[in-house]
């Protein structure tokens, strides 16, 4: 069952990776773009699982981005690889450390007070002038191991190292919510003091997803700053935090794949409405999120899962 | 229930799909030409600055493939193309406006984007733009980093930087009050006000070396509440007070002051005043000094293009158009005039090329002051610019300004291939203002 889960997602990589030259250069820059938003929404699931919505995922979203763009500036090193490796230790650090009072909280508190965090870091941001206060600085052009492309040549570079980070990503993620550690996510929701029976720490649990979550959120901001050559302290800001949320409800938290595919749709339905209804594009996007509340409550994982779930029904 | 959930989520995708397809229009056809136009038409900074923007685009343009401009824009499109406009909302991440960039000259197959408020949207787009070699006119934004920082072939501003505003309003304070002692400022937590504040106080301390500062005040962006910043500033020693509000923001900021008295006792330096001065009317406080980033509106000099725009704007929209209309207008007046040129010379369909070159160094006439590209290498434009008082004429019951004095361009802008932070620091040496 897994391996066949493993092998549908391998084909479907290559898949999007073959297609890739064949798009129209537009849509391949909005699926890198999505695909970094599914690195941060991957971690967000792995909170959500546990009961914990994090309303400050763009802390690391930003701290990833701005580590890219700093490094890029001060370092002159531009190689892709090198940018991801940072931004992903820099965001998994300052996960770690904010980790040991944000594993304390739950619910509300913990949705608060993760606001809070990013917020301070964008407070920072707009204060620091010699880095354009709101307006942000241009990041410079990456590299490739030695390989330096332009124009066509580098959205498509971008998309494919957007995809391979989202490949790997996702096998971590799925094979993490399948260890013990992982599985215990549920239980830790429903109840966290039978959890602690069981010999194991539920602050050290959730810290650890706080990392990795962290992490991954790192990494996508890398993508995003690289993909869009700007950062800005509006990556920090909690209104894009909310947007990871907004795709988390709409993707669910059963199953990998609907990160990948919630990102994308958003990214489709935001754009798709802004050229229709240039005014009042955000009505779509808020009936849309209603719609999917109420009609798909579990988002769109549940629709596979619940098909998973009734074929098992029928073989039995 | 499987069933029904996998026609949900089908219906979903091809909703989706359909929905992305419908937007790939037909191509354009040979006598057209598509021109994307970004504004802020949702967000804070919509009813000060971007419906202003929008609705001189949606006029322009009309009047342009109508041919109904006065001369020297009487001619009907660029180089005979209608012009087919596609309006997109500025608001949203930068990330937003990048795909939406992208969109607008991958998807839509546009010829030219004329557009951006925001100078954080600038400074990400600039790049953008000169990497797919697409025609860009920056309209709004005022950060002069756009050209200190890099050059481009693609991209032109024919507005001037904020730098001038800042200036301007120095020179004004000091012609109007004479060496004042001292001066206070309330600007927003955010690049704009920050860099507003920034170039004023430096203006300040070559033009009135003696004056410090007494209050610095950066209540954040959208704060809406300014107990707390009124107090401090009626327990000021300092009679004058810069701000670089707009919108919302400065209509609470005089509400909220008025009631408490501070205009009675206090001089407010506005660079922004002009956007809002007909929405607020008589409660803006008279005496107020007001700018309009540029010779705009109140402050244009008449001329039978002003006098057009005036009166075809008020008649469309109901109010008289503000400096953010006049940015537009005169950023597709810049893209016309070096198309027409191109076209000309060519006698056909100018390359983007052709038109950037004949963009470079263009002199021509905004609705309200003659522009000239000569700044950044001929990407950057510089005017006059202007100061006046607020007054509000009972008799009329239409709000007025006094008492306008005009600075040459070479009087606020610094000179080409210096940085404004390096001109303000050095005195701003080589001004002439005579």
């Amino acid at each position: 069952m897994a391996g066949g889960k493993y092998l549908l997602g391998g084909l479907l990589f290559i898949v999007a990776a073959a297609v890739g030259p064949f798009l129209p250069a537009w849509l391949i820059s909005l699926l890198t773009i999505s695909l970094a938003s599914a690195l941060v929404v991957l971690g967000l699931i792995l909170l959500w699982r546990a009961g914990l919505v994090s309303f400050g995922q763009a802390l690391y979203y930003a701290i990833g981005a701005y580590a890219v763009a700093l490094m890029m500036r001060w370092t002159g090193i531009h190689d892709a690889f090198v940018a991801v490796i940072v931004a992903a230790l820099a965001a998994a650090l300052t996960a770690y450390l904010v980790g040991f009072l944000l594993a304390r909280y739950r619910e509300i508190f913990f949705a608060m007070l993760s606001l809070a965090l990013s917020m301070i870091l964008y407070g920072v941001l707009v204060k620091t002038e010699a880095l354009g206060s709101t307006d942000g600085f241009n990041v410079s052009t990456p590299t490739f191991l030695g390989y330096a492309p332009h124009g066509f040549a580098l959205t498509i570079a971008l998309y494919w190292f957007a995809l391979a980070l989202g490949a790997v990503a996702a096998m971590c993620v799925s094979a993490y919510m399948q260890s013990v550690a992982g599985a215990l996510a549920v239980p830790v929701r429903d109840n966290e003091i039978r959890v602690e029976y069981l010999g194991v720490s539920v602050t050290k649990l959730i810290h650890l997803k706080l990392v990795i979550a962290g992490t991954l959120a790192g990494v996508g901001g890398a993508v995003a700053a690289m993909s869009i050559s700007h950062v800005d302290p509006a990556m920090s800001y909690w209104t894009t935090s909310g947007g990871f949320v907004f795709i988390t409800i709409l993707a669910g938290a059963g199953s990998v794949a609907a990160a990948f595919i919630g990102s994308i749709l958003f990214e489709l339905v935001r754009t798709a409405s802004v050229a229709l209804m240039p005014g009042t594009w955000q009505l779509i996007l808020g009936t849309v999120l209603l719609l999917t509340i109420l009609f798909v409550p579990g988002g769109l994982a549940s629709l596979f899962v619940r098909r998973r779930k009734v074929a098992g029904e029928g073989a039995q | 229930m499987g069933r029904k959930s996998i026609s949900r989520l089908a219906g979903f995708l091809g909703a989706s799909a359909a929905l992305s397809l419908a937007l790939t229009g037909p191509v354009a056809a040979q006598d057209t030409v598509r021109v994307g136009i970004v504004s802020f038409l949702t967000g804070p900074a919509a009813v000060p600055f971007g419906i202003p923007g929008k609705n001189a685009a949606e006029l322009i343009i009309d009047a342009i493939n109508e041919g109904s401009l006065p001369a020297p824009y009487n001619s009907k499109g660029l180089g005979g193309a209608t012009i087919e406009a596609r309006y997109v909302d500025e608001a949203g991440s930068v990330a937003n406006q990048v795909t939406e960039y992208r969109n607008l000259v991958q998807r839509d197959g546009v010829s030219a984007v004329v557009g951006y408020v925001s100078s954080g949207n600038c400074l990400a787009v600039a790049p953008v733009a000169e990497e797919m070699k697409t025609l860009t006119v920056l309209y709004d934004c005022g950060t002069p980093r756009i050209f200190e920082e890099r050059d481009y072939t693609y991209v032109f501003r024919v507005t001037p930087t904020a730098t001038m505003d800042s200036v301007g309003a120095a020179r004004y304070v000091i012609d109007k009050k004479g060496q004042i002692p001292n001066f206070s400022g309330i600007n927003q937590n955010y690049a704009w006000g920050q860099d507003s504040w920034r170039d004023f106080v430096l203006a300040m301390k070559t033009l009135a070396p003696n004056a410090t500062i007494d209050r610095e005040l950066f209540p954040k962006f959208l704060a809406g509440e300014y107990g707390a910043e009124i107090t401090s500033l009626l327990t000021s020693q300092a009679e004058i007070i810069h701000t670089s509000f707009y919108g919302g923001d400065l209509e609470s900021f005089v509400g909220q002051a008025t009631g408490r008295g501070l205009f009675s006792r206090k001089t407010m330096v506005m660079s922004c005043g002009e956007s809002a001065m007909f929405r607020l009317g008589n409660r803006m406080p008279d005496g107020t000094i007001i700018g309009a980033r540029g010779p705009h509106g109140v402050l244009a000099r008449e001329s039978e293009l002003n006098t057009w725009f005036q009166k075809a704007y008020t008649e469309r929209y109901g109010t008289p158009p503000t400096y953010p209309s006049y940015h537009m207008a005169q950023s597709l007046l810049g893209l016309k005039a070096a198309w027409d040129k191109a076209a000309a010379a060519k006698g056909g369909k100018p390359t983007p090329e052709e038109v950037a070159k004949a963009f470079e160094g263009l002199e021509f006439d905004g609705p309200s002051t003659r522009i000239q590209m000569a700044r950044a290498k001929g990407h950057q434009g510089i005017s006059e610019t202007a100061y006046g008082t607020f007054k509000f004429n009972k008799e009329t019951n239409k709000p007025e300004v006094v008492d306008i004095v005009r600075y040459p361009a070479d009087c606020v802008n610094p000179p080409d291939g210096v940085t404004s932070q390096e001109w303000l620091e050095g005195g701003m040496k080589g001004a002439k203002c005579d």
